[in-house]
Protein backbone atom coordinates (compact mmCIF):
# COMPACT_ATOMS: atom_id res chain seq x y z
CA UNK A 1 0.00 0.00 0.00
CA UNK A 2 1.34 3.59 -0.94
CA UNK A 3 1.94 5.39 2.63
CA UNK A 4 0.79 8.86 2.64
CA UNK A 5 3.96 11.05 2.74
CA UNK A 6 3.70 14.63 3.53
CA UNK A 7 6.25 18.18 3.58
CA UNK A 8 7.53 18.57 7.54
CA UNK A 9 10.16 21.14 7.19
CA UNK A 10 11.01 23.33 4.50
CA UNK A 11 13.06 26.76 4.41
CA UNK A 12 13.76 29.28 1.85
CA UNK A 13 17.20 31.62 1.18
CA UNK A 14 16.84 34.53 -0.96
CA UNK A 15 17.34 38.47 -1.56
CA UNK A 16 19.17 38.56 1.95
CA UNK A 17 16.81 36.74 3.72
CA UNK A 18 16.28 33.14 5.56
CA UNK A 19 13.14 31.85 6.10
CA UNK A 20 12.43 28.52 7.94
CA UNK A 21 8.28 27.14 7.94
CA UNK A 22 7.53 30.40 6.67
CA UNK A 23 9.28 32.60 9.90
CA UNK A 24 11.49 34.94 9.08
CA UNK A 25 14.81 33.47 11.13
CA UNK A 26 17.55 35.29 9.35
CA UNK A 27 17.41 38.79 7.63
CA UNK A 28 20.46 40.81 6.70
CA UNK A 29 20.88 44.31 5.33
CA UNK A 30 23.61 43.84 2.45
CA UNK A 31 21.82 41.22 0.16
CA UNK A 32 24.91 40.50 -1.87
CA UNK A 33 25.81 37.02 -1.48
CA UNK A 34 29.06 36.77 0.72
CA UNK A 35 28.79 39.23 3.17
CA UNK A 36 24.78 37.98 3.27
CA UNK A 37 26.01 33.81 3.99
CA UNK A 38 28.78 35.05 6.00
CA UNK A 39 26.67 36.93 8.47
CA UNK A 40 24.07 33.77 8.08
CA UNK A 41 26.73 31.63 8.84
CA UNK A 42 28.01 33.98 12.14
CA UNK A 43 24.40 34.56 13.28
CA UNK A 44 23.54 30.78 13.65
CA UNK A 45 26.91 29.96 15.40
CA UNK A 46 27.43 27.46 12.74
CA UNK A 47 30.97 26.23 14.00
CA UNK A 48 32.09 24.35 10.92
CA UNK A 49 35.79 26.10 9.25
CA UNK A 50 35.46 24.04 6.14
CA UNK A 51 32.19 26.21 4.98
CA UNK A 52 34.83 29.21 4.15
CA UNK A 53 36.54 26.48 1.58
CA UNK A 54 33.07 26.21 -0.03
CA UNK A 55 32.41 27.44 -3.07
CA UNK A 56 29.30 30.16 -3.86
CA UNK A 57 26.67 27.37 -4.73
CA UNK A 58 27.84 24.54 -1.78
CA UNK A 59 27.71 27.84 0.45
CA UNK A 60 23.99 28.38 -0.33
CA UNK A 61 22.96 24.56 0.03
CA UNK A 62 24.92 23.72 3.29
CA UNK A 63 23.22 26.71 4.69
CA UNK A 64 19.88 25.96 3.81
CA UNK A 65 20.06 22.32 4.47
CA UNK A 66 21.16 23.64 8.37
CA UNK A 67 17.81 25.65 8.58
CA UNK A 68 15.67 22.63 7.46
CA UNK A 69 17.65 19.72 9.48
CA UNK A 70 18.07 22.48 12.62
CA UNK A 71 14.93 20.93 13.96
CA UNK A 72 15.45 17.71 14.24
CA UNK A 73 18.61 15.02 14.23
CA UNK A 74 19.23 13.42 11.22
CA UNK A 75 22.38 11.72 11.31
CA UNK A 76 20.41 7.74 12.20
CA UNK A 77 18.08 8.76 9.20
CA UNK A 78 18.55 7.32 6.10
CA UNK A 79 17.84 10.64 4.12
CA UNK A 80 18.02 10.94 0.60
CA UNK A 81 19.28 14.24 -0.95
CA UNK A 82 17.73 15.28 -4.36
CA UNK A 83 18.55 18.98 -5.39
CA UNK A 84 18.12 20.48 -8.77
CA UNK A 85 19.18 24.25 -9.88
CA UNK A 86 19.13 26.26 -12.99
CA UNK A 87 22.68 26.91 -13.16
CA UNK A 88 24.44 24.13 -12.80
CA UNK A 89 28.19 25.12 -11.10
CA UNK A 90 28.50 27.79 -13.58
CA UNK A 91 29.30 30.05 -11.14
CA UNK A 92 32.87 28.23 -10.21
CA UNK A 93 33.10 27.21 -13.59
CA UNK A 94 33.85 30.61 -15.10
CA UNK A 95 36.24 31.40 -11.89
CA UNK A 96 38.35 27.80 -13.21
CA UNK A 97 38.13 28.88 -16.44
CA UNK A 98 39.89 32.50 -15.58
CA UNK A 99 42.29 30.62 -14.01
CA UNK A 100 43.74 28.77 -16.84
CA UNK A 101 42.74 31.55 -19.68
CA UNK A 102 46.46 32.94 -19.84
CA UNK A 103 49.18 30.70 -20.97
CA UNK A 104 51.49 32.62 -19.45
CA UNK A 105 49.78 32.80 -15.33
CA UNK A 106 48.86 29.19 -15.71
CA UNK A 107 48.10 28.20 -11.99
CA UNK A 108 45.05 26.06 -12.06
CA UNK A 109 43.37 26.18 -8.46
CA UNK A 110 42.44 22.56 -7.12
CA UNK A 111 40.25 24.58 -4.39
CA UNK A 112 38.02 25.69 -7.21
CA UNK A 113 38.37 22.86 -9.52
CA UNK A 114 36.89 20.16 -6.69
CA UNK A 115 33.67 22.48 -6.97
CA UNK A 116 33.08 22.62 -10.78
CA UNK A 117 29.81 20.15 -10.31
CA UNK A 118 26.68 20.63 -9.34
CA UNK A 119 26.74 17.76 -7.24
CA UNK A 120 29.81 18.63 -4.77
CA UNK A 121 26.86 20.81 -2.82
CA UNK A 122 25.33 17.73 -1.88
CA UNK A 123 28.35 15.58 -0.86
CA UNK A 124 28.87 18.92 1.41
CA UNK A 125 25.59 18.47 3.23
CA UNK A 126 26.13 14.37 3.64
CA UNK A 127 29.73 15.11 5.14
CA UNK A 128 27.90 17.30 7.64
CA UNK A 129 25.21 15.22 8.40
CA UNK A 130 26.84 11.56 7.90
CA UNK A 131 24.33 10.81 5.54
CA UNK A 132 25.33 8.13 3.05
CA UNK A 133 22.14 7.87 1.15
CA UNK A 134 21.12 7.87 -2.29
CA UNK A 135 20.94 11.53 -3.52
CA UNK A 136 20.52 13.30 -7.32
CA UNK A 137 20.82 16.64 -8.93
CA UNK A 138 19.27 17.69 -11.87
CA UNK A 139 19.26 21.07 -14.10
CA UNK A 140 15.69 22.51 -15.41
CA UNK A 141 15.20 25.29 -16.98
CA UNK A 142 12.90 26.64 -14.01
CA UNK A 143 11.82 24.81 -10.65
CA UNK A 144 10.36 21.94 -11.80
CA UNK A 145 8.06 20.47 -8.38
CA UNK A 146 6.12 17.44 -10.44
CA UNK A 147 9.64 16.06 -11.18
CA UNK A 148 11.11 16.34 -7.57
CA UNK A 149 7.50 15.09 -6.37
CA UNK A 150 7.83 12.16 -8.51
CA UNK A 151 11.56 11.33 -7.88
CA UNK A 152 11.05 11.80 -4.33
CA UNK A 153 7.73 9.61 -4.25
CA UNK A 154 9.98 7.01 -5.80
CA UNK A 155 12.59 7.00 -3.74
CA UNK A 156 10.10 6.50 -0.75
CA UNK A 157 7.66 4.07 -1.59
CA UNK A 158 10.00 1.53 -2.78
CA UNK A 159 11.77 2.22 0.51
CA UNK A 160 15.06 3.57 -0.86
CA UNK A 161 14.90 6.16 1.98
CA UNK A 162 12.75 7.20 5.09
CA UNK A 163 12.79 10.79 4.33
CA UNK A 164 14.08 13.23 1.49
CA UNK A 165 15.42 16.26 1.44
CA UNK A 166 14.46 17.86 -1.67
CA UNK A 167 14.70 21.36 -3.22
CA UNK A 168 16.48 23.98 -5.47
CA UNK A 169 19.40 25.69 -5.14
CA UNK A 170 20.55 28.10 -7.96
CA UNK A 171 23.33 30.87 -8.04
CA UNK A 172 24.45 32.31 -11.00
CA UNK A 173 25.56 35.90 -11.85
CA UNK A 174 25.67 37.17 -8.12
CA UNK A 175 21.93 35.84 -7.48
CA UNK A 176 21.22 33.22 -5.22
CA UNK A 177 17.97 31.44 -4.25
CA UNK A 178 17.37 28.02 -2.20
CA UNK A 179 14.77 26.46 -1.01
CA UNK A 180 14.26 22.85 0.41
CA UNK A 181 12.32 20.78 2.11
CA UNK A 182 12.30 17.48 3.80
CA UNK A 183 9.26 14.37 2.47
CA UNK A 184 8.71 12.76 5.20
CA UNK A 185 5.69 10.02 5.99
CA UNK A 186 4.87 12.91 9.32
CA UNK A 187 4.25 16.43 8.25
CA UNK A 188 1.63 18.99 7.85
CA UNK A 189 1.61 19.99 4.30
CA UNK A 190 0.63 16.80 1.57
CA UNK A 191 3.43 16.39 -0.49
CA UNK A 192 1.83 17.10 -3.51
CA UNK A 193 2.99 18.98 -6.96
CA UNK A 194 0.73 21.88 -5.80
CA UNK A 195 1.45 22.79 -2.43
CA UNK A 196 5.24 21.99 -3.67
CA UNK A 197 5.13 24.62 -5.89
CA UNK A 198 2.82 26.98 -3.40
CA UNK A 199 5.44 26.67 -0.55
CA UNK A 200 8.30 27.70 -3.36
CA UNK A 201 6.39 30.84 -4.68
CA UNK A 202 5.30 31.58 -1.27
CA UNK A 203 7.56 34.97 0.04
CA UNK B 1 63.88 33.74 7.62
CA UNK B 2 61.25 35.07 10.07
CA UNK B 3 60.38 37.34 7.24
CA UNK B 4 59.53 34.68 5.10
CA UNK B 5 57.89 32.75 7.82
CA UNK B 6 55.47 35.78 8.46
CA UNK B 7 54.84 35.63 4.81
CA UNK B 8 53.87 31.81 4.40
CA UNK B 9 51.51 32.43 6.98
CA UNK B 10 49.45 35.35 5.96
CA UNK B 11 49.57 32.92 1.93
CA UNK B 12 48.52 29.90 4.22
CA UNK B 13 45.40 32.37 5.94
CA UNK B 14 44.82 33.93 2.90
CA UNK B 15 44.81 31.32 -0.08
CA UNK B 16 43.25 28.24 1.79
CA UNK B 17 40.63 30.43 3.04
CA UNK B 18 41.28 30.15 7.09
CA UNK B 19 39.02 32.83 8.03
CA UNK B 20 38.58 31.95 11.78
CA UNK B 21 42.92 31.13 12.48
CA UNK B 22 44.65 34.60 12.74
CA UNK B 23 49.14 34.73 11.85
CA UNK B 24 49.88 35.00 15.85
CA UNK B 25 47.87 31.56 16.09
CA UNK B 26 50.10 29.83 14.05
CA UNK B 27 53.54 28.91 15.67
CA UNK B 28 56.53 27.99 13.20
CA UNK B 29 56.49 24.39 14.56
CA UNK B 30 52.86 23.54 14.43
CA UNK B 31 51.76 20.65 12.54
CA UNK B 32 50.03 22.50 9.40
CA UNK B 33 48.54 18.84 8.54
CA UNK B 34 46.01 16.83 10.98
CA UNK B 35 45.93 17.91 14.62
CA UNK B 36 47.59 21.18 13.89
CA UNK B 37 46.07 23.23 11.53
CA UNK B 38 43.98 20.61 10.42
CA UNK B 39 44.47 21.13 6.24
CA UNK B 40 43.44 18.32 3.69
CA UNK B 41 44.65 16.80 0.64
CA UNK B 42 42.84 19.64 -1.35
CA UNK B 43 45.33 22.45 0.61
CA UNK B 44 48.29 20.58 -0.18
CA UNK B 45 47.68 20.60 -3.84
CA UNK B 46 46.99 24.50 -2.99
CA UNK B 47 50.44 24.72 -1.74
CA UNK B 48 52.29 22.91 -4.12
CA UNK B 49 50.48 25.82 -6.70
CA UNK B 50 51.64 28.50 -4.88
CA UNK B 51 55.28 27.29 -4.39
CA UNK B 52 55.22 27.41 -8.19
CA UNK B 53 53.30 30.20 -8.33
CA UNK B 54 54.73 32.19 -5.95
CA UNK B 55 58.25 31.00 -5.15
CA UNK B 56 59.15 29.57 -8.70
CA UNK B 57 59.75 25.74 -7.59
CA UNK B 58 58.58 22.97 -9.14
CA UNK B 59 57.90 20.04 -6.96
CA UNK B 60 58.81 16.81 -9.10
CA UNK B 61 57.38 14.45 -6.69
CA UNK B 62 54.50 15.12 -5.09
CA UNK B 63 55.60 13.09 -1.98
CA UNK B 64 58.17 15.87 -1.09
CA UNK B 65 55.44 17.75 0.01
CA UNK B 66 54.86 15.88 3.31
CA UNK B 67 58.43 16.82 4.46
CA UNK B 68 58.09 20.44 2.91
CA UNK B 69 54.93 21.36 4.63
CA UNK B 70 55.34 19.86 7.54
CA UNK B 71 55.34 23.08 9.16
CA UNK B 72 55.95 26.41 8.31
CA UNK B 73 59.40 26.08 9.61
CA UNK B 74 59.98 23.02 7.27
CA UNK B 75 58.18 24.90 4.34
CA UNK B 76 60.69 28.44 5.20
CA UNK B 77 63.82 26.20 4.95
CA UNK B 78 62.99 24.49 1.93
CA UNK B 79 61.94 28.18 -0.06
CA UNK B 80 65.01 29.74 1.52
CA UNK B 81 67.14 26.92 -0.32
CA UNK B 82 65.29 26.12 -3.56
CA UNK B 83 63.23 29.50 -4.86
CA UNK B 84 64.15 31.10 -8.02
CA UNK B 85 61.83 34.45 -7.23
Amino acid sequence: MNKSLQIRSYCQIKNGIISHNGKVVFEHPLTDFEPFIKAAYKNFETDYPKFFKMDNLSKLAFMAAETVLSDKAVEEKNMAIVLSNRASSLDTDRKYQESIADEDNFYPSPAVFVYTLPNICIGEISIRHKLHSENSFFIFDAFNADYLKDYADGLLQNEKAEEVLCGWVDFDDGRYEAFLYIVSETGNHPHTAEEITRLYLTP
Amino acid sequence: MSELKQELKEKIIEQLNLEDVAVEEIEDTDPLFGEGLGLDSIDALELIVMLDKDYGIKLADPKEGKKIFESVDTMATYIAANRSR
